[in-house]
C-alpha cells in the first residue's frame, strides 16, 4: 500500500508482527546478573584490587600452613639440648648460616634444613617466628573485626531501630566513647589488663592456649573499637527503615526483630562488610603497635609488633630482623587496606557514579 | 555570630567538658583493677611515696572518696600525686620536663607535615593523572600503611647506622630531625591526598569557571580562589592529626631516645608506675580532646555553609 504524503492515515506497515530475526534482536544480550556477580565483575577489573586480594590470600595461606611442615618451632632454642650446656653457636647466626652440630650433620653428609633468616639472639630459627608473628597478627585483626562487628551490630541495629530515647541514651554513650583518645584509652587498658588477674581468671580453660594478653586486647577492641560501627549500622537503619517495603511489612504483621533480620540488615550488609573489610588493618595495626609498646601477645610467642619491638636492641649489627617484619606488615596492612578500597569502590551502590 | 553557633559552641565546649571527666574517671577506676590499686601497684615502692599517699588520698578510706580527693586535685591543681617509681618527684613536674621536649618535636613536626601536605596536594591536583600525580598518590598510599614505629626504625637504620647523616640519639644536638620526619610523614601523606581531592573538588566548581572566563591569571585563580577554599577540609585533620602525633610520640621518641613525655609514660607502663600513666593518660586526653574541640569550632566558623546540628 503506497502512502500519500501528508496524509493523516495510519502507516499499517508499522503493524505488522515481528519476524524471529527481530524478535532475537530485542532479546538481552547478556543473562541478567546479580548485585554480587555484578561487585565482584567490578573487584576483578580493578588490577591493584585484584593483586592485593592475592597476596593477602598468599599470606594467609602461608601463616596457617608453613608452621605444619617446618622442622623447627617459634619457641624452640636450637642451641639447647637437654643435659648439655648451651651451645652459643647458634645464636644470632646470619641467613643460611648452622650451628656446629648443624655443621657437623652437614660435613658428615646429612641435608639440615637451612635457617632462611638466620636465628634471633635466643637460637630461635627467625623465618618461622616471622611466620608464626604473622600468624598472630593477622588472628588478632581478623577476630578484633568480628567482635567489632557483632557488637557494633547489636548496638546499632537497636539504636535505629528503636528510636526515641533508646536512641538517645545509645547515641550519647557512643559520642562520649567516640570522643575518647582512643590510643591511650587502649594502652591504659591493656596495660591494666595485663596485671589485673585475666591469667588466673582463665587457667585451665581453652583461653589460656591463646593467652591473657591477647585476650586483653580483644576485651580492648570490644570496648572501644564498636561505637564507630554501630554509628554506620544505626545511620543505614535510619535510612533503610523509612523505605516503603519495611512500612509494607509491618503492615502485614511482621514483627520487629523480623524485620530487622530480614530487611535492615540484609540491605546494610555491603557497608558493613566493607567497613569490617577496612576494619582488619587497622586492629593489625594496633595490636602491633601494642606488642611495640610490650603491651601485646605473651612471650615467647611472636607478633610482628613485638619481632620487630625486640629487633631494636641489636639494631645495629643485625638490622634484617627489624626489616622483615616490618616488611610483611606494611605489606599486609597495604593490601589490606588497597583491597578494602577496591571492594568498598565494586559493592558500594551509592558511590558508583 | 548568631544563636545557633552560639549554642553550637556552647554544646560542644559541654561535650568536651564531659569527655575530659569521663576520662579521668575512666583512668582511676580502671587502674583500680590493678592489686592493690593504682596509688600501691604489685611492686614495692618507696617509703616516703606510700606515706606520701597515704596521708593524701586516705588509701584506707573508701574508693568512692579517694576517687573525689584524686578528681578534686587534679582539677584544682593538676596534683597527680607523687611517682611510684622515681623516688621524691611528683608526676606534674616529669610531664612538665617532658611535655616541653614533645611540644617542640609534635609541633615541628605538625607544621612541616601541614605546609609540605598542602604543596604536595596542590601540585598533585594541578597535575592530575599526570606523571608526578602518581608518583605521590603511590608515595602517600605507602606512607599511610606503614606505622610509624617501623617508619621510625626503618629511618633509624638507615640514614644514623648505616649513612651516619644524623645522630641515633634524641637528645643529642640535630638529634630531632629524625623523630620530627617520622612523625611528619603520616600526616603530610594525610593532607597530600586531603588537599588533593578537596582541590580537584574545588576546581570542578562554576566559580572557577567563571573566574577562568573573566581572565584571571592562573596563579590568582589556584592560590586566590582554589587553594584557599580547598583548605577548609584540611581544618578538619587538626584534631586527629594532634592524636596521630601524641600516640606516635610514644614509640618514636622510645626509639630515638627522646627525653620527652612519650618516652616517660611508656617506661611508666613498663615500670608499672601507675601514678604516672594515669597522668600522663589524662594530660595527653586532655590535650587532645581541647585540639579536637579548637578544629571542630574553627570548621564551623571558617565555612559558614556547614550546617549546624
Amino acid at each position: 500500500m503506497t502512502k500519500k504524503p501528508f496524509s493523516q492515515h495510519v502507516d499499517l506497515d508499522m503493524f505488522i508482527p515481528a519476524t524471529d530475526a527481530e524478535k532475537e534482536y530485542m532479546v538481552q544480550m547478556r543473562p541478567s546478573s546479580t548485585f554480587f556477580k555484578d561487585g565482584v565483575k567490578r573487584l576483578l577489573k580493578n588490577k591493584v584490587a585484584t593483586v592485593c586480594f592475592f597476596i593477602i590470600v598468599l599470606i594467609t595461606l602461608a601463616a596457617i600452613f608453613i608452621p605444619m611442615f617446618w622442622p623447627y618451632s617459634y619457641d624452640q632454642m636450637l642451641g639447647i639440648t637437654p643435659g648439655r650446656p648451651v651451645d652459643p653457636s647458634y645464636n644470632n647466626l646470619g641467613a643460611f648460616e648452622y650451628g656446629s652440630t648443624e655443621q657437623e650433620r652437614i660435613d658428615a653428609g646429612e641435608k639440615v634444613f637451612p635457617h632462611i633468616f638466620g636465628t634471633d639472639s635466643s637460637g630461635r630459627d627467625y623465618f618461622i617466628r616471622v611466620v608464626y608473628g604473622t600468624r598472630i597478627s593477622l588472628a588478632v585483626g581478623f577476630f578484633a573485626s568480628i567482635i567489632v562487628l557483632i557488637i557494633g551490630m547489636t548496638v546499632g541495629s537497636i539504636a535505629g531501630y528503636c528510636g526515641g530515647k533508646v536512641d538517645l541514651i545509645i547515641m550519647r554513650i557512643v559520642d562520649m566513647i567516640y570522643s575518647l583518645p582512643d590510643m591511650l584509652m587502649v594502652i591504659l587498658l591493656a596495660a591494666v589488663l595485663q596485671v589485673s588477674g585475666l591469667d588466673k581468671a582463665i587457667e585451665g580453660t581453652v583461653l589460656e592456649k591463646i593467652g591473657a594478653n591477647i585476650i586483653s586486647l580483644f576485651i580492648v577492641f570490644a570496648l572501644l573499637y564498636w561505637v564507630s560501627m554501630s554509628r554506620l549500622i544505626r545511620g543505614q537503619i535510619l535510612s533503610l527503615r523509612e523505605q516503603e517495603y519495611v512500612l509494607a511489612a509491618r503492615a502485614t504483621g511482621a514483627k520487629g526483630s523480623w524485620i530487622v533480620r530480614k530487611h535492615l540488615i540484609p540491605n546494610s550488609i555491603s557497608v558493613v562488610i566493607i567497613s569490617t573489610a577496612l576494619q582488619i588493618p587497622n586492629a593489625i595495626f594496633t595490636e602491633s603497635y601494642l606488642s611495640f609498646l610490650g603491651l601485646g601477645v605473651n612471650a615467647p610467642m611472636p607478633s610482628l609488633g613485638s619481632l620487630a619491638s625486640d629487633a631494636l636492641n641489636g639494631l645495629t649489627s643485625y638490622p634484617m630482623r627489624l626489616v622483615i617484619p616490618a616488611i610483611v606488615i606494611s605489606l599486609i596492612v597495604l593490601s589490606l587496606n588497597l583491597f578494602g578500597d577496591g571492594l568498598r569502590d565494586a559493592f558500594d551502590p551509592k558511590l558508583n557514579s | 555570630m548568631n544563636s545557633k553557633l552560639l549554642w553550637y559552641i556552647v554544646k560542644r565546649i559541654l561535650l568536651a567538658v564531659a569527655t575530659v571527666w569521663l576520662v579521668i574517671t575512666v583512668t582511676f577506676f580502671v587502674t583500680r583493677a590493678v592489686p592493690g590499686g593504682p596509688f600501691l601497684g604489685e611492686k614495692a615502692i618507696s617509703e616516703a611515696a606510700t606515706a606520701a599517699l597515704e596521708a593524701k588520698y586516705g588509701l584506707d578510706k573508701p574508693v568512692m572518696e579517694q576517687y573525689l580527693t584524686y578528681l578534686g586535685d587534679v582539677i584544682t591543681k593538676f596534683d597527680f600525686g607523687p611517682s611510684l617509681k622515681q623516688r621524691g618527684q611528683d608526676v606534674i613536674d616529669i610531664i612538665g620536663r617532658g611535655l616541653k621536649v614533645s611540644v617542640k618535636l609534635g609541633v615541628t613536626a605538625a607544621v612541616i607535615a601541614l605546609i609540605s601536605g598542602v604543596v604536595f596536594g596542590a601540585i598533585a591536583a594541578l597535575r592530575r593523572n599526570k606523571f608526578v600525580d602518581k608518583i605521590i598518590m603511590v608515595i602517600t598510599t605507602a606512607f599511610v600503611s606503614m606505622p610509624s614505629f617501623i617508619m621510625g626504625s626503618l629511618l633509624l637504620v638507615l640514614f644514623a647506622l648505616k649513612l651516619r647523616l644524623v645522630p641515633a640519639n634524641g637528645a643529642e644536638a640535630g638529634g630531632l630531625i629524625l623523630p620530627v620526619i617520622t612523625l611528619a610523614l603520616y600526616p603530610m601523606a594525610y593532607i597530600t591526598r586531603l588537599t588533593r581531592s578537596s582541590m580537584l573538588d574545588v576546581l570542578g566548581q562554576d566559580y572557577i569557571r567563571t573566574a577562568r572566563a573573566k581572565g584571571v591569571s592562573g596563579p590568582k585563580i589556584i592560590f586566590g580562589h582554589a587553594l584557599k577554599n580547598s583548605l577548609i577540609p584540611v581544618i578538619t585533620y587538626f584534631g586527629p592529626m594532634l592524636a596521630y602525633i601524641v600516640t606516635g610520640s610514644l614509640v618514636v621518641e622510645q626509639i630515638f631516645a627522646v627525653p620527652g613525655i612519650g618516652r616517660s609514660f611508656v617506661s611508666s607502663i613498663t615500670d608499672r608506675d601507675y601514678t604516672m600513666i594515669m597522668g600522663t593518660t589524662i594530660v595527653l586526653a586532655t590535650l587532645i580532646v581541647v585540639m579536637n574541640l579548637i578544629s571542630d569550632l574553627l570548621y564551623k566558623v571558617v565555612d559558614p555553609r556547614i550546617t549546624l546540628e
